[in-house]
């Protein structure tokens, strides 16, 4: 006899608490989304587990009617690992914003990464601190004057996927909050990928730092601004798509389609390549040094998960030795008895 | 065993005995030390010892600050402490001789390796001129014993290097003591048949210099006397020799199986805590799973995480670690969710002594987090005690849904007692109940309360109970997030009430003494053992004291206010600068007296009982145990004169 899942909507994955971001805030596409994906993930309700620290992406876990926890600043890596340690048959998402990931909890969300846990990471990069209304985060621009830095910050930013590369993330990925399509299909990618995988996401705070990422949400602009990255084909972009990345020794190069270049001369994406170089390079690529943004699927590849390991070795210890008993072990060494 | 003693030489019979190997700390005295505990264990002695060792895994050689050190005290009679004094000391260099001296008795058998001491181990040691060539070691059994040499006679012809056949050294040194008490070779022997098993030339030679101390002590005139120390009346049963963070484990691994779950540690490497994370990484096969997280704040995060999964979720740290890990145990506190936070409390603050032992994380553990921020605390009282209290942790952190913090300390982390192996089948159940999924469609109620205020234990996987929990402020009954006045305050004050409530569990305070009198002695964790021995001394006395120990913390017992009310005077010996005292004004309006000592070491029982004898004679002010001299450029200076003048 087979049982029958209850057919999930998204409206099934709403909580009753009112959400309360600020209305408008990039954060509701984000959720609706969310909410969207998972009843075609095919997963009990019961079975999904969202973690977030603090900040205003982190209020999160308390809109899905999953289960959840508002953990503390930077921490959510962290609870979770402990969390699919002892649970892997859990699906474990953790959310969690710039300042939250990587500035406070910079630490947890590398090892968490680098031990390929099979986590979701979604990363809701605003480029400022807004639950404590209007700081510089590490992801905002050099010079960018906030209420913290009057003058301009004088600290370089991190660029999220370049990190995630950097502690070998097998599954990175980039999408904005208004591309609602495109999101979905990240969410839904990332969500399928076993081990950790790693998505950010462009998102608009338009109390403190509205249209930072303008220029890749516009209409008019975004064809030019931004790539959509497909396995195995070119990379190719503007309006017209008369536009390509090609190599030029180790560096990228803009060039324009026809006029003596043609598709096959441009570079072709690979997410599956085993070496993250090709990955690195295309986060590398930035707005502001003349380069369309890549959005979609940087880097897709399969190795072993911390959580399957850690339990793989409790069976592997219980096939070689049995289950533990622990009269035996207490009375293993040196003892003697007294009459 | 060899029995034919070459040289007339007489046994002599002793109730108990102590014994300090010491020497530089690459020179083995920590192993020695095991070995002879084991071996005294086997033989039948109740023990009790004191490993004390440099930060530093190798200070330069022949350094004072390198010098590393192993008592132990055998008996046949129940024990509680090391021993204040030491019968008989091995010191395997002139550094050595100088840091421990001040501890051997007058008359007491001194054993130096006189090899070691040539111009350049003297002089690094503070000597002008070599003590066993002048008549300052007078007032002691002086036996120069040439060990290099020897040892080097022993192994001669082992295809071994001089720095190898010189590491066998120590075996010597143990085999000299162990004919010296009487003890056999075969324990010792296994161990290096075990260690060594696959270096036949590293065992053949240790066991080579093992027998040529044994049969030097049997040969050499000098040394007449052998000592015997007859078997302790222990309680019937089977019996091992036990240290406290090899108990924290078992009791963990014990409650883990009691209580049917999954046992989680999540731990970052800190000294004196580490060696709860290797023990319990042995016993996969117990679905024990071991963390090493990225640092202290991921591994409390971790085990908060663990918890919320349904595992039996711990925590092992020590002061500097429990520190950054305040902020997660208030997410715990908050989300309520059931774990064991174990502090092994060492020298502070900040990184302080990270080898020795202190008890100053008593405020840390009671008050040290944001906001009202209860959490039950208890305090083990000895080596083998260690498995009894981490039971006793996860029962109360399961029955209350509440952190637990289990606090031990340096000194009984690393030392060793006999301990009566329990089997599983005698040890309390631990019942834990998880509600099921929902059948009737009602909503889920997080933080709806049993009688004794514990919320339900929801897993993640139970259909119908999905819920979201987290730091922000509850609401009651709902757990959804409020910021309303009123229920703030209701809510701090429910967390505070359920801690609160932890005393139905703690029995009536035991006390040994009279009921009521002129003095109680009032301690709680690692002192159990000199307090208990101090107060012994003094009643034997014929003089009328009480002891008190104190297991919970936090909180305190619910007859100890009545207690406390019945004796004119009470004492309360720590090694911090008054913190339970201050606890304990505070609650209970009594002017107690203080003892603290805070100089990385345990109690003596002589200070303990110096300070009993003064309150009975009247002198009712704090006091501050005296330190040995400061002056660490000239030690043995410094010992010399205190020995020139009898002491």
């Amino acid at each position: 006899m087979t049982v029958e899942l209850p057919v999930l909507k998204p409206a099934d994955f709403a909580s009753d608490q009112d959400v309360r971001w600020c209305p408008g805030c990039g954060d509701y596409a984000i959720l609706a989304q969310m909410k969207k994906v998972m009843p075609n993930l095919g997963i009990p309700r019961e079975k999904i587990v969202f973690i977030s620290g603090i900040g205003c992406s982190s209020r999160f876990p308390y809109y899905m009617n999953t289960y959840g926890m508002h953990s503390i600043h930077g921490r959510a890596p962290a609870v979770a690992t402990g969390l699919k340690c002892v649970r892997p048959d859990l699906h474990v998402w953790v959310i969690t914003g710039d300042g939250d990931g990587l500035s406070i909890g910079g630490n947890h969300l590398m090892h968490a990464i680098r031990r390929n846990l099979d986590l979701n990471i979604v990363l809701f990069n605003n480029r400022i601190y807004g639950l404590t209304k209007g700081q510089y985060s590490p992801t905002s621009p050099l010079g960018k004057k906030t209420k913290s830095t009057p003058m301009g910050a004088i600290d370089n930013p991190l660029h999220p996927l370049s990190v995630a590369i950097g502690c070998e993330c097998t599954f990175v990925a980039r999408s904005i909050d208004t591309e609602i399509k495109h999101l979905g299909e990240v969410l839904t990618r990332a969500a399928k990928h076993p081990g950790t995988s790693f998505v950010e996401v462009y998102q608009n705070c338009h109390v403190f730092n509205d249209g930072a990422w303008a220029y890749a949400k516009e209409r008019e602009s975004k064809a030019d601004t931004t790539l959509e990255l497909v396995h195995g084909k070119p990379l190719i972009f503007g309006k017209n798509r008369d536009k390509g990345i090609r190599l030029n020794g180790m560096d990228p190069e803009v060039v324009e389609l026809g006029k003596g270049v043609s598709e096959d001369d441009l570079l072709f994406h690979d997410e599956k390549a085993p070496e993250p170089s090709l990955a690195y390079l295309l986060s590398r690529m930035r707005h502001e040094d003349g380069f369309p943004e890549p959005i979609g699927v940087f880097r897709a590849v399969e190795a072993p998960q911390y959580d399957a390991m850690i339990n793989d070795q409790v069976t592997q210890a219980t096939n070689e030795r049995g289950v533990g008993d622990i009269d035996k072990l207490f009375a293993s060494g040196d003892t003697w008895d007294v009459a | 065993m060899a029995t034919s003693a070459a040289v007339e030489k007489q046994v002599r019979t002793l109730d108990e005995a102590t014994v300090r190997f010491c020497g530089d700390s690459g020179d083995g005295m920590q192993l020695a030390g095991t070995q002879f505990t084991n071996t005294s264990a086997l033989v039948g002695n109740d023990i009790a010892t004191f490993p004390d060792f440099p930060a530093e895994i190798r200070a330069p050689q022949g350094t004072l600050a390198g010098v590393s050190g192993f008592q132990v005290h055998f008996s046949s009679k129940d024990i509680y402490t090391p021993g204040d004094t030491v019968d008989a000391l091995v010191a395997m260099n002139p550094a050595a001789l100088a840091t421990n001296l001040v501890d051997l008795r007058a008359g007491g058998i001194l054993i130096v390796n006189s090899d070691a001491f040539e111009s350049k181990g003297l002089d690094q040691a503070g000597y002008e001129t070599n003590p066993l060539e002048n008549d300052s070691l007078k007032n002691y059994r002086l036996y120069p014993v040439a060990m290099t040499k020897l040892t080097r006679a022993a192994v001669d012809g082992l295809e071994l290097s001089q720095k190898e056949k010189d590491r066998c050294r120590n075996f010597f040194a143990m085999g000299l003591v162990f004919w010296l008490y009487d003890r056999p070779l075969e324990p010792t022997q296994r161990y290096i048949d075990d260690k060594f098993g696959k270096k036949p030339e590293i065992a053949q030679a240790n066991t080579a210099a093992l027998k040529a101390g044994y049969h030097y002590g049997e040969t050499v005139e000098a040394i007449n006397t052998q000592y015997h120390v007859p078997k302790a009346k222990l309680a019937p049963g089977k019996y091992t020799s036990i240290v406290g963070n090899t108990a924290v484990a078992y009791g963990l691994m014990a409650a883990a199986r009691l209580s049917g779950k999954r046992l989680f540690l999540g731990a970052y490497p800190i000294t004196p805590a580490s060696s709860i994370l290797e023990e319990l990484a042995r016993h996969k096969n117990f679905d024990v799973l071991t963390f090493q997280a990225e640092d202290e704040i991921a591994a409390m995060a971790a085990t908060v995480g663990a918890a919320f999964a349904g595992a039996m979720a711990v925590t092992a740290s020590s002061g500097p670690g429990i520190a950054l890990k305040g902020e997660a145990m208030g997410l715990a506190v908050m989300t309520e969710l059931p774990m064991v936070i174990v502090n092994v409390q060492r020298g502070g603050p900040s990184t302080g002594l990270p080898t020795k032992t202190e008890q100053a994380d008593l405020y840390q553990a009671v008050f040290g987090r944001n906001g009202e921020c209860p959490m039950p605390v208890l305090a083990a009282s000895s080596p083998a005690d260690c498995f009894d209290a981490a039971q006793e942790a996860w029962r109360i952190a399961v029955r209350y849904m509440t952190p637990v913090m289990l606090l031990t300390d340096g000194y009984i982390a690393n030392g060793s007692e006999p301990w009566r192996i329990p089997k599983l089948s005698e040890l309390k159940k631990i019942e834990i109940m998880h509600p099921g999924p929902s059948v009737n469609g009602d909503k889920f109620l997080p933080y709806k309360r049993d009688e004794r205020l514990a919320r339900p234990w929801a897993l993640p996987g139970t259909a119908g109970l999905e819920h979201r929990i987290g730091g922000l402020e509850k609401q009651d009954i709902t757990g959804n997030v409020s910021y309303d006045a009123a229920n703030h305050q209701h809510m701090i004050s429910l967390r505070a009430t359920k801690v609160e409530k932890v005393v139905n569990d703690i029995p009536p305070q035991k006390l040994d003494g009279p009921p009521s009198g002129d003095l109680l002695v009032l301690s709680w964790g690692g002192t159990y053992g000199a307090c208990a021995t101090a107060v012994h001394n003094v009643q034997a006395k014929g003089k009328a004291v009480t002891h008190c120990h104190l297991r919970w913390l936090n909180p305190l017992p619910k007859d100890l206010g009545d207690i406390l009310k019945r004796f004119k005077k009470v004492v309360i010996p720590e090694l911090n600068l008054g913190q339970l005292r201050t606890i304990i004004r505070a609650k209970y309006l009594i002017d107690a007296v203080g003892l603290n000592k805070v100089q990385g070491k345990p109690f003596s029982v002589g200070e303990v009982v110096d300070k009993i004898e003064a309150l009975l004679k009247g002198d009712a002010k704090d006091t501050e145990a005296k330190a040995e001299p400061i002056d660490k450029k000239a030690p043995a200076k410094a010992v010399l004169e205190k020995v020139a003048h009898g002491g």
